[in-house]
């Protein structure tokens, strides 16, 4: 009965601040919204037994991706009053769209065939007596290991593009050269001269 | 724990709701035990300051001073409130209890002795590091929500400052984890560490250190605080209670980054040095006693060190400890399998 | 276990995240019951140092902040991949190291670029 009862309480809070992201006027609520669904997702992951996605969900979305939107926001320093007041003549255009990508999503779906295993592999329980954790360990490595490689291409490209598209050397900046500093040594720039007194340089 | 249940369900109390009351009256005693232990070590830190620094810290509230927290508190709660006008108002009230919920809630799972956690749960060290990851939010939040220049300066330096040595506290915990086989933090105190396993994690030990003052904001990297350059930084509009509530949580945060170093790497609530003739001390008792340790070099290092630049800092976070941590999970785990010592 | 088992021991958490929350709000009530509020216009306003503030603090800042949050993400994500290669590395054995350091190894190819390419530098 708890089980249904917080299935229940976190679906709901979940899809009310799913609304609010979209629908709250000021950006950096919406981001906050959005932290507190991906806090319900966790909580729904949970309930399903998945407890590692739970928790990556919860470093990696709340802790990390979250934290970027919230720099987005914060840095896009748009003024939203301005954006909003032109939104209405893509009215139409937005509704086309829209309803292009609910057909196909409904085409999609009439036409959708589960594979006969699926229901099984759903239905699939971690192995007794291992963690969750430990269980997905021994898959990810060994039998999905190009899935794995994969996504280390994945996030090999997400970091160079990241760094063409933003990083900006500039030109003008003197930089500091640890390794040359650290090298300089005494003799190199210092000379002891001797100098007899009463005689001046 | 079943003493206090059989007692509930002795009052007639369904099965579900004596549990529930019973883990909530453990809870609120827990909570209690660390906002005195943060109490004290304010006080702790103004002392071992004071004596550091030649002179005697408080002592005029309370014998030696000891009831000088309870009397700042009392204090601070009874001031004026101040909300900026151009703040956002809901944000700006938000960022200081997210803060400290954060820095409570962390402390579910810290086992204080054998069997004594509040939540045992399977990824004990990942929820810690998840709880860890949020405390971003509160100094963000109050940053952007005070609407001072100051203050959005501090919350951007604290934000990317913590981001950044959070990727090795990362590293470091899969080192540990090479090691004790589990995610769960019990299971990580009684994992048994041969000697040359500790060894092998003691530059962990010092990088984790370094890493949590780094997380914790406090000295040589306060920088988003910098009082000197920022006047205070993400905390500069606040006051009254909503700063006591950012106060209370810093020092609830280096308590427990000082408490999750004991369980990582101090061995828990166990005997230093697996001392077998040292186990007849209650095992909270020496929990205590590391986790003052660590506090003890918190307050050491503030006593003694002065403020890193933010380049230097970001230098040493993303330069020196990321390439070293990530190197040194791969040395741990090489030399565990070919030693064949894997848990 | 079975899942209803293992929720037991979730359920003090969220009685946790309860229990934390009452005690903030508590603390701010009360305060707010005990203090006296007198607001003014300049008790109100950014401190500033004295001067008005001229325009919305809120301003544009750096890029570079932006970056380390994306390269936050990117390591965060390689974090939790270790994560359970590090709990189950007894199982997979060699195999499983060896992948590792291949995803290790593709991950040091591009923060070589990065520290090469100077975004790592703070100037």
């Amino acid at each position: 009965m708890f089980e249904a009862l917080a299935f229940y309480v976190f679906a709901s809070v979940l899809v009310a601040s799913a609304l609010m992201v979209i629908t709250a006027r000021n950006p950096v609520h919406s981001v906050l919204f959005l932290i507190l669904s991906f806090f319900n997702a966790a909580g729904l992951f949970v309930l399903l037994g998945a407890e590692f996605i739970a928790m990556i969900l919860v470093i990696v979305y709340v802790g990390a991706v979250a934290v970027l939107f919230l720099f987005v926001v914060m840095m896009l320093d748009i003024s939203f009053a301005d954006l909003r007041k032109g939104a209405m003549q893509y009215v139409p255009v937005g509704l086309i769209a829209g309803g292009i990508l609910l057909l196909e999503l409904i085409s999609i779906f009439a036409a959708w065939q589960f594979s006969p295993e699926a229901s099984k592999n759903a239905a699939a329980p971690t192995p007794e007596g291992v963690e969750n954790t430990v269980a997905l360990g021994r898959l990810i490595y060994t039998d999905y290991v190009f899935a794995f490689q994969a996504a280390g291409m994945v996030l090999l490209v997400a970091m160079i593009g990241a760094i063409v598209l933003t990083h900006r050397q500039r030109p003008d900046v003197r930089r500091q050269k640890v390794s040359a500093q650290n090298a300089r040594r005494p003799e190199d720039v210092l000379e002891i001269q001797k100098i007899s007194s009463n005689s001046g340089v | 724990m079943e003493l206090v249940t059989d007692f509930f369900s002795g009052l007639g109390f369904p099965q579900w709701l004596a549990m529930a009351s019973a883990s909530a009256l453990q809870i609120i005693a827990f909570l209690l035990v660390v906002a005195l232990s943060v109490a004290f070590v304010v006080y702790g830190e103004r002392k071992i300051l004071g004596a550091m620094q030649r002179r005697q810290g408080p002592a005029m509230v309370g014998p030696f001073g000891l009831l000088q927290s309870f009397a700042d508190l009392l204090k601070l709660m009874g001031k004026e409130t101040i909300i900026p006008t151009q703040a956002n108002r809901p944000v700006f009230v938000l960022a200081p209890i997210l803060m400290l919920v954060m820095a409570f809630t962390a402390w579910a799972v810290i086992p204080v002795n054998a069997q004594w956690v509040i939540a045992d749960i399977n990824v004990g060290i990942l929820y810690l590091f998840a709880i860890s990851s949020m405390g971003v939010y509160g100094v963000i939040m109050a940053g952007w929500a005070s609407n001072s220049r100051y203050a959005f300066l501090g919350g951007l330096r604290s934000a990317s400052q913590m981001v950044s040595y959070e990727v090795s506290m990362g590293l470091i915990i899969v080192c540990v984890l090479l090691v004790a086989g589990s995610l769960n933090l019990s299971d990580i105190v009684m994992a048994d560490r041969p000697v040359w396993v500790q060894i092998m994690l003691l530059p962990m030990l010092g990088v984790f250190l370094v890493s949590i003052l780094a997380e914790t904001n406090r000295c040589p990297f306060d920088l988003p605080e910098g009082e000197s350059e920022l006047s205070g930084g993400f905390m500069v509009e606040y006051s009254g209670v909503l700063f006591t509530l950012f106060f209370l949580s810093e020092y609830a945060n280096m308590v427990l980054m000082s408490a999750m170093t004991t369980v990582l790497f101090l061995g828990g609530w166990l005997p230093p040095f697996g001392v077998e003739a040292l186990a007849f001390v209650p095992g909270v008792i020496w929990f205590a006693l590391k986790v003052c340790l660590i506090l003890f070099f918190f307050i050491w290092v503030r006593g003694t060190l002065p403020r890193y630049r933010y380049d230097q800092l970001m230098r040493l976070g993303w330069k020196v400890f990321l390439p070293f941590t990530l190197l040194w999970v791969m040395v741990v785990a090489g030399s565990l399998l070919v030693f064949d010592a894997l848990p | 276990m079975a899942p209803s088992e293992f929720l037991v021991n979730y359920f003090p958490i969220l009685l946790f995240v309860g229990i934390a929350i009452g005690f903030g709000l508590l603390l701010v009530v009360s305060s707010l019951l005990l203090s006296w509020r007198r607001p003014d216009v300049n008790k109100l306003s950014a401190y500033e140092c004295g001067f008005d503030a001229f325009d919305d603090a809120r301003s544009k800042f750096d890029v570079r902040f932006y970056l380390v949050a994306i390269l936050f993400i990117i390591f965060d994500l390689e974090i939790a991949f270790l994560f359970p290669w590090a709990v189950s590395l007894g199982d997979i054995g060699l195999f499983g190291f060896w992948s590792m350091v291949m995803f290790l190894g593709v991950l040091t190819v591009g923060f070589i670029y990065e520290w090469k390419k100077g975004a790592l530098d703070w100037e």
